[in-house]
């Protein structure tokens, strides 16, 4: 394989020309038996193809009966194609099947031929075809060419979500044998030891008390990283990079330290040691439950009032969209089920919480003081992770995910830039790296999908001499991390906004 | 002749309000498991509403996208809008008083629906990446479309038809009292098109239209932290 290199920058950022099949080799490792039959899945594509073909069909089917938004969907596109070049993966590849509607017509081309009349007639004219296995080969390379985004949605006239194709694509895929390795090894992780790294509850306290000397010896300060501690009053729920990565962890150790400047009580749970629920990347309601359940049970089991959840794109959406549906973490509910925990948990907070939407309610309460200065070495924009921007909320208004992180920074930290418009907030671009896409085996394709990133970030270093990206994302952070020196900028340019927060805080006059 | 077209519109008729009725049930009765809204999103139902009557009737989000697919896809809709409107003319009498008043505006909205549809053509053919996405229903949707709209101006600037006859002919439907069409080649062609129009709408991608109140991006509050939202196949695994 050729050396992977970045794209160059668009000299005029239009359209590109379109590349067909300039992608269509890229695909993820195949799960082994081991790994599907784990989960649940099974283990191979059957070998009659007959016999995959029908459930396949019969997957759509299923599905098409319990989602709407599958079904809507797929018979609404009217093919204006105000999608088209929004994709970051099509900007970086050209390939035209990375375009959303093209993507989308992978599947839609196949619903048209089994489940509608003209596709059943005229398939020619209304471009339907035939589920053969070079369709579905076709499926398992470009629905691991999407990142589950949902940029595409905010231009569609009728807010078709590419990422809900994709996500019932996974799932008929993984039902027929035929599931994507990094996914999949990583939620058989998350339920053997209880996260996405499988690092065991051992390593995990090692590690804290690492953090606890590490900041004793920075600031002179007891900061505490406390684990499994029942009747504490919150329970974090973080993403597992948060634990040793490069740059999360200065975000944890910025966790933990508004924690102790608020004088609330919190725990970490091994059991629920991982934000990430990679059921979602899949498309598959019953991990993201199961996923999911684990901090149900966590939270009663320690017996916690209120659950917050560290800097993580999906898990966030997950968190803050799912949660109440899958297990209850919420407000409202009328079945006994959900009940219980709700007694439990003190609703006159929200449940659950982003480690922002506490921060900045500290900050805004007058709880947190800052030496700004300290942050002075660092010329900040913000990375709006797509997942936080357009799928999920902070605060008590639409929009609080946009400014809830600037006004932390902007709290603790004297120069803050905006990247250029259309390309942050609500039309912010994907790292490139989400969605279950961030394995080495598909490293051109996060390349090449980082560029609209990467090009908007130049501009702003070009003008404004910007050093430091912050961003509230696990993947954002391990992405980029990896990209930025592709592209020319040092790696450290990328972290987190707890970690601007921990650089800045004040605590010995707490 | 007459009879034929009469049998021919009952027939279209019934397709359209059953078709279209099963799908919009079809969508209506799908669940949808979980709160999915593109945020930023309203948190009222009230929100919901303006946020819809903004996608509906100014194509909110494909302004955001592209300035020239929203033109043009105003410039037809807005054209065939009015146009519909004025055509009750000829399902009414007497005329509705506000549908009189807006008579003299019909024709300019049949040119702008032409030339929108024309806008919407040229980019299909010109631009690479609509080229490539689009299939010959695409092509033959836009050539109907603007067939209904040329056959119907060419009765109003080329040769006139008989339009109370045609009145006529269409309140007898409606009572069930059949009355001759007139024979008028042009007039045959618009009703033959418009008649296939309706028997293809509740097949094709035209479900856009009652797709986009249905579609969950769009149409859900945010509000899941406040309220718990579950689908009953969802619910069922909590047994």
């Amino acid at each position: 394989m050729a050396e992977i290199t970045a794209p160059a920058y668009r000299i005029i950022p239009i359209i590109p020309a379109l590349k067909p099949d300039a992608m269509v080799e890229s695909k993820p490792y195949v799960a082994s038996d081991k790994i599907q039959e784990a989960i649940g899945f099974p283990g191979k594509l059957a070998d009659d193809w007959q016999v995959t073909h029908d459930a396949v069909i019969a997957k759509m089917g299923e599905l098409l009966s319990k989602y709407r938004s599958l079904k809507v969907y797929l018979d609404a596109c009217v093919h204006c194609g105000a999608c088209s070049d929004k994709c970051h993966y099509f900007i970086g590849t050209q390939d035209p099947k990375n375009m959303p509607v093209a993507r989308q017509d992978l599947m839609r081309s196949v619903y048209r031929r089994y489940f509608t009349l003209p596709g059943k007639l005229f398939p020619k004219l209304v471009g339907a075809r035939d589920l053969t296995k070079e369709v579905l080969d076709e499926w398992y390379s470009y629905y691991n060419q999407c990142s589950e985004c949902r940029r595409c949605s905010v231009f569609c006239p009728y807010g078709i979500d590419t990422a809900e194709i994709t996500m019932a694509a996974k799932e008929i895929l993984d039902s027929v044998g035929y599931g994507q390795k990094y996914s999949n090894e990583i939620i058989g992780k998350v339920h053997k030891i209880g996260n996405n790294l499988g690092l065991p509850p051992p390593a995990l306290l090692d590690t804290l008390e690492g953090l606890e000397e590490d900041v004793k010896e920075d600031t002179g300060i007891d900061v505490r990283f406390p684990l499994d501690v029942k009747g504490a009053e919150v329970l974090l729920i973080t993403p597992s990079a948060d634990f040793f990565a490069e740059p999360h962890i200065d975000s944890l150790i910025g966790y933990a330290k508004v924690f102790h400047a608020s004088g609330v009580s919190w725990t970490l749970s091994s059991m629920a040691s991982e934000a990430g629920n990679f059921g979602m990347f899949i498309g598959n309601y019953e991990q993201l439950r199961k996923i999911a359940l684990r901090v149900r049970e966590a939270a009663l089991e320690l017996g916690v009032k209120r659950i917050v959840v560290g800097e993580c794109g999906h898990a966030w959406r997950v968190a803050y969209s799912f949660w109440n549906t899958l297990i209850g973490v919420g407000a409202g509910a009328s079945d006994p089920y959900a009940i219980q925990l709700q007694n439990q948990l003190d609703l006159r907070y929200k449940q659950p919480m982003h480690i922002c939407e506490f921060t900045w309610d500290l900050i805004e309460r007058g709880g947190l003081s800052f030496d700004k200065e300290a942050n002075d070495k660092h010329i900040i924009t913000f990375h709006d992770s797509c997942n936080v921007a357009r799928a999920s909320r902070m605060g008590d208004f639409a929009g609080g995910q946009f400014e809830i992180p600037r006004n932390i920074i902007k709290a603790c930290a004297n120069n803050f830039v905006e990247m250029r418009d259309g390309a942050t907030r609500e039309q912010t671009f994907c790292c490139g790296g989400g969605g279950g896409l961030l394995t080495d085996e598909l490293l051109d394709l996060r390349v090449k999908g980082a560029l609209p990133r990467m090009e908007a970030l130049q501009q702003v270093k070009d003008s404004h001499d910007v050093n430091f990206m912050a961003t509230i994302c696990a993947i954002c952070k391990a992405q980029f991390t990896k990209v930025l020196p592709m592209y020319g900028f040092d790696r450290r340019v990328v972290g987190g906004v707890h970690q601007l927060v921990s650089n800045a805080i004040k605590l010995g006059d707490k | 002749m007459s009879l034929l077209f009469a049998l021919l519109f009952y027939l279209a008729i019934l397709v359209l309000a059953l078709g279209l009725g099963y799908k919009v049930y079809d969508f209506a009765r799908t669940p949808a498991p979980l709160l999915i809204p593109t945020t930023p999103a309203p948190t009222t139902q009230g929100g919901v509403a303006l946020r819809m009557a903004r996608e509906v009737f100014l194509f909110e989000s494909l302004f955001k996208s592209n300035l020239w697919i929203w033109g043009a896809g105003m410039m037809f809709h807005a054209g065939l809008a009015l146009v519909l409107i004025r055509h009750l003319r000829y399902f009414t009498e007497p005329v509705w008083s506000w549908v009189a008043l807006i008579q003299p505006f019909g024709i300019y909205a049949g040119l702008l629906m032409g030339a929108g549809l024309c806008g919407l053509w040229i980019r299909r053919i010109f631009v690479e990446r609509i080229r490539y996405i689009s299939t010959p229903s695409d092509h033959l949707m836009l050539a109907l479309l603007l067939a209904i709209a040329a056959s119907g101006l060419s009765m109003k600037f080329i040769s006139h038809t008989d339009i109370v006859g045609v009145k006529n002919f269409f309140l007898g439907m409606m009572h069930l009292n059949l009355q001759p069409l007139p024979a008028d080649g042009v007039l045959y062609l618009h009703l033959l098109l418009v008649a296939a129009l309706m028997l293809i709408f509740p097949f094709s991608k035209l479900l856009h239209a009652p797709g986009v109140f249905f579609s969950p991006s769009r149409n859900q509050i945010d509000n899941p932290r406040e309220k718990r939202h579950i689908a009953p196949w969802a619910a069922d695994l909590e047994k």
